[in-house]
């Protein structure tokens, strides 16, 4: 069924990763340059990441952005599991229309608008009933919490319909009551969208900038912010480091997600179907 | 819409389980967009926060409600805004067609490839999605510059004998724009192509038509909808980028969501960022609401064949 590709799609393909790589690649080779000159090379060294880790201000930065990372994503899977549960099984209901907008909103709208709105719903806020006191640490993990729901629903919701509401109409019909089927039947056969959802929230917490410059006050900046900073003012070998650090990490980690969750796909796919032999054979 | 009915008309249960995340972004997505509207006709002020308050209450009772429309008036009288909104769609049309055009044969080629490979090729087009946005777009400097790679690459080879400028104007520009969106094309065209069914092709072949006419009067048919939401999911962020136009974009490239940041940023002028926004939003109601009902339609099945 399924023919060899032909050499044009081939082609395409090559220069497509090609063009995608190429300049994460550079990246990494450049950042063993022994010179200061980042595109100049001047022998191979690991300087660069030495002086990456004794960089205090980057280092705070990375802390920071960690913390808001996973406490947004903690967050995000929360709010948007149940966001992609209401879009997929209650489908129409007052104000759904709405609902649904509000949830491909975000994921599109240029962030310089929902950065700029959302600060000016907290100084509102700020004036009306003083809270929030101050931009930082709760203003970010609100606004990179909205950005991530919406892409953890977005995740949620498609694996919901692709699987088999049969289960929980079964279970509804021995009387289990709906919250006890969301725990038992439905939330573990959306694990792995949601584990998707939360590595996504990570990363796009990780490396969001511009909703994070609008929301953030003086003593919380973040690692976005503080490589923009540098980059601004031209290349720098010790961002060329951090990014191939990243890039190290951030493959390490999709990597052995893919690993685990196509496993556990070949188990459940087993298990199925040794079910299927047993029940064929009692009947 | 009236609450109190909503609620009666939900099972309590129901209601609940909506309530949560519809209030959330009601109060920190919908509600913030009315505020941005209500600064947008505020004046610039030295004050804390810095701009007019349009209501003034005594005692509590409303005094008066002064609407300034000097920003909106500044926005459609100055030719520059003009020019830089007219710009930055522009730049984002385009950016969106190259993607188009360069996306679609990618995502076709993944969504024909052996089964057991087409995992492996969709992962390493979102592996560079995953990494740092930021960081991707600084890999790009180092390739440009006058000094960059590409340059020394080129004169060490003898096939110039002057840096070309490939950096800081409209070719860095879209080159970039290009890089950064081009999964947002993917992935929507992929998951369309994937699901198409390889027997309509098949059936076409034996009816006589060739493969240009095959894929031109069904494989692209059938895309349309991946075709509206991809290019939807590149151009709406797009018009509003900040960050490629202010790294590898020229001084004189004009793009909207820079203004935003500068007035906001450098001139410390809210009110004007909030009218620029505000005529921003406008102009991207129309592409979000297309996207919105591709998606749905797309999740609903009612689609694709």
């Amino acid at each position: 069924m399924h023919n060899k590709l032909s050499p044009f799609l081939k082609g395409v393909l090559v220069v497509g990763f090609l063009f995608l790589y190429i300049p994460i690649v550079s990246l990494i080779v450049y950042s063993f340059n022994e010179s200061k000159l980042v595109t100049v090379w001047g022998g191979f060294s690991t300087k660069w990441y030495a002086s990456l880790f004794a960089n205090e201000q980057i280092m705070a930065a990375v802390k920071l952005s960690i913390e808001i990372a996973l406490a947004s994503a903690l967050a995000a899977v929360v709010l948007g599991t149940i966001a992609g549960f209401v879009l997929a099984r209650f489908k129409r209901f007052p104000g759904s229309t709405l609902f649904a907008g509000m949830m491909t909103a975000p994921m599109v709208m240029p962030e310089v608008i929902t950065g700029l709105s959302m600060l000016l719903l907290f100084i509102s806020m700020q004036q009306l009933v003083g809270v929030p006191s101050e931009r930082g640490f709760i203003t970010i993990w609100v606004g990179h919490t909205t950005l991530c729901m919406a892409y953890v629903a977005v995740v949620v919701r498609s694996r919901l319909l692709e699987i088999d509401q049969s289960l929980e109409d079964a279970a509804m019909d021995l009387g289990a009551r709906p919250l006890k089927i969301f725990f038992v039947i439905t939330l573990p056969l959306v694990s792995q969208a949601i584990a998707s959802g939360f590595l996504l929230s990570v990363t796009l917490s990780l490396d969001d900038l511009v909703t994070t410059a609008f929301l953030s006050g003086p003593g919380s900046t973040t690692l976005p912010q503080v490589i923009f900073s540098k980059v601004r003012l031209g290349l720098n070998p010790e961002i060329n480091a951090l990014a191939s650090i990243t890039v190290l990490v951030v493959g390490v980690v999709v990597l052995l997600a893919n690993y685990l969750m196509l496993n556990a796909q070949r188990n459940r796919d087993k298990a199925i179907a040794a079910a299927m032999r047993e029940s064929g054979a009692h009947s | 819409m009236n609450l109190a009915r909503l609620m009666r008309r939900l099972k309590p249960g129901k209601g609940a389980v909506i309530a949560v995340p519809f209030f959330w972004l009601l109060l920190f997505f919908l509600v913030p967009f009315f505020i941005v509207l209500k600064i947008s006709f505020a004046e610039q002020d030295l004050a804390i926060p810095p701009f007019t308050s349009l209501l003034q209450v005594e005692d509590g009772v409303l005094q008066s409600l002064t609407l300034y429309f000097g920003n909106f008036h500044f926005i459609f009288t100055d030719g520059l805004y003009a020019a830089t909104y007219l710009s930055s769609l522009k730049v984002a049309f385009f950016t969106t067609v190259m993607c188009l055009l360069l996306g679609y044969p990618i995502a076709y080629a993944i969504a024909r490839a052996d089964p057991a490979r087409r995992n492996v090729l969709l992962m390493l087009v979102m592996l560079p999605f995953w990494t740092s946005f930021l960081l991707r777009v600084y890999a790009w400097m180092g390739l440009l510059n006058e000094t960059g790679l590409i340059n020394n690459f080129l004169l060490s080879i003898g096939l110039i004998s002057e840096p070309l400028h490939l950096f800081h104007n409209d070719f860095s520009l879209y080159l970039v724009m290009v890089y950064a969106y081009l999964p947002f094309m993917i992935l929507p065209l992929f998951s369309h192509l994937v699901k198409m069914d390889m027997r309509l092709l098949e059936a076409a072949a034996d009816l006589g038509a060739g493969p240009i006419k095959a894929f031109l009067t069904i494989t692209l048919p059938l895309s349309k909808n991946g075709i509206i939401a991809g290019s939807m999911m590149v151009f709406i962020p797009a018009v509003g980028e900040f960050v490629i136009p202010e790294l590898v974009g020229g001084t004189d490239t004009l793009m909207i969501g820079k203004v935003l940041w500068n007035e906001f940023f450098d001139n410390n002028n809210w009110p004007m960022a909030s009218a620029v926004a505000i005529i921003m939003v406008l102009m991207l109601i129309v592409p979000i609401a297309l996207l919105h009902r591709y998606e749905t339609r797309e999740l609903e099945g009612k689609g694709n064949a």
